[in-house]
């Protein structure tokens, strides 16, 4: 089946199995190897995208089922080699230890940012309730999102704006 | 994981989704939001021959008022319920539930209709439906019929859908101005409930008028707990009265053991949630 698909901003039209996973159409047709396969099993959030401007478990989604929508994933955060303020914060805050879970914690973070731009670390760890750190590194994720929420806050510089108002644009949307 | 390969159909009205999915046979299924069912293909518990998704048919999608009722689209997303004003207001219950579905990701493709219909006994959306007395409106070849909830749920996964019906909407009376809550208990962060228990209460002057309790995973299907809800009535919407009514919680129920809770724990449970939800509910 044909099926045409934006994903970090360029348009795809391939031919897919209608079995295919999304995660699996990105990863082999597209070669967006950013965006990870943890469990297989809808749990650990690895596999996180957005698809039309919401984040999704991509694992949980047929290619077919996202046929004319726009995806964005970890590969489209960065503009200009520079790093999304998440990015910038996950790095800064060493908010990894293994580094898989990453890709999906950062996308459920712009996600829960664009609901809520200053959570508390209730709201943190509530909003990140579906994304599985195997390596437990949860305190450093946490401090790493309100450092983000911090970065991204109207007025707190002009690069961090700038990029945050693309990111706005680009993904979380609600 | 893979799943095995089948046909797909995207109809684009309600009409076209019930002739194909007559056409393909028995061994079609519906696909909703797919947060239950993707990973079921995957692991290759079921195998079926064609797929026919409904995420193409606006009409399946959104909430509206009509009159002493809210009327939910059955692929209305949990994400959507959550955030809808009239189902704040005249549908707490709802809300409060759909708060503990899964976690954001699969409340972004997870729908209402498609939780009711896939009917996991410890799915948090059916004992809210059955307290709150919802209708589903189903469609098939001989078209539309309403079922009440309570004729809905009819086993372990196992709805009154017949096989060539889909679930369009779901009408909820509105319970404008009644406490509710809904109280789960799970292991871990995005579990299923072992039991949870759904409470809806209205009081006047501090006396509970009317009482509705829906417990989940209590059986192959929602229960309803009557008797607590008939020992609510009429009695003073305090702790006291609440903890005596929700003694009842487990009367008459068959839950299943399993390796999260035998039966006993299960019924011990249904009591000390009750009691929780309708101290919420009513904010005693």
């Amino acid at each position: 089946m044909r099926i045409t698909v934006t994903v970090d901003g360029t348009t795809y039209t391939d031919e897919v199995e209608p079995r295919q996973l999304l995660v699996y159409y990105l990863r082999e047709t597209l070669g967006k190897t950013g965006t990870v396969v943890g469990c297989d099993t809808s749990n650990c959030g690895a596999c996180t995208i957005h698809l039309d401007g919401h984040s999704v478990k991509s694992c949980s989604v047929l290619a077919v089922q996202a046929d004319g929508a726009e995806v964005t994933t970890i590969e489209g955060l960065a503009r200009d080699g520079e790093l999304h303020p998440v990015q910038r914060a996950f790095h800064d805050n060493h908010a990894l230890q293994c580094g898989f879970c990453t890709p999906g914690m950062i996308m459920q973070t712009l996600d829960l940012l664009a609901d809520d731009p200053d959570p508390d670390e209730h709201a943190v760890r509530h909003g990140l309730e579906g994304n599985l750190c195997r390596c437990t590194g949860y305190q450093n994720i946490v401090r790493a999102v309100r450092d983000a929420a911090d970065r991204m806050r109207p007025g707190a510089g002009p690069a961090a704006e700038r990029l945050a108002d693309d990111s706005r644009q680009m993904v979380g949307g609600e | 994981m893979i799943p095995t390969a089948f046909d797909y159909l995207a109809p684009s009205t309600v009409d076209d989704a019930v002739r194909v999915l007559a056409d393909a046979g028995e061994d079609a299924k519906v696909i909703a939001g797919g947060q239950s069912l993707v990973p079921v293909l995957r692991m290759r518990l079921a195998a079926p021959t064609t797929l026919v998704d409904l995420g193409r048919i606006a009409e399946l999608r959104g909430i509206r008022d009509d009159g002493d009722a809210l009327v939910i689209g059955a692929m209305t997303t949990h994400h959507d319920v959550r955030r809808d004003p009239l189902v704040a207001t005249h549908t707490a219950l709802l809300r409060a539930a759909t708060d503990t579905v899964a976690d954001p990701q699969v409340r972004h493709r997870g729908t209402f209709g498609g939780a009711l219909a896939h009917a996991d006994p410890a799915g948090d959306l059916l004992a809210p439906a059955l307290a709150l007395e919802a209708e589903m409106v189903v469609c098939g070849m001989d078209g539309r019929r309403a079922v009440a909830a309570r004729d809905f749920f009819v086993d372990y996964f196992t709805t009154a859908l017949r096989p060539d019906e889909i679930l369009v909407e779901v009408r909820v009376p509105k319970h404008t101005g009644w406490g509710a809550h809904y109280e789960k208990f799970s292991r871990v962060a995005q579990a299923w409930s072992i039991v949870a228990v759904a409470a809806a209460v209205q009081a006047e002057d501090g006396v509970i008028t009317q009482a509705r309790v829906g417990l989940t995973n209590m059986s192959s299907v929602p229960v309803r707990a009557h008797a607590v809800e008939d020992a609510l009535v009429g009695r003073p919407a305090t702790v006291e009265s609440i903890r005596a009514a929700a003694e009842l919680a487990a009367e008459g129920t068959r839950p299943a053991g399993d390796g999260n809770a035998d039966v006993a724990y299960r019924q011990h449970l249904a009591r000390v949630l009750t009691t929780r939800a309708l101290v919420t509910a009513v904010g005693a």
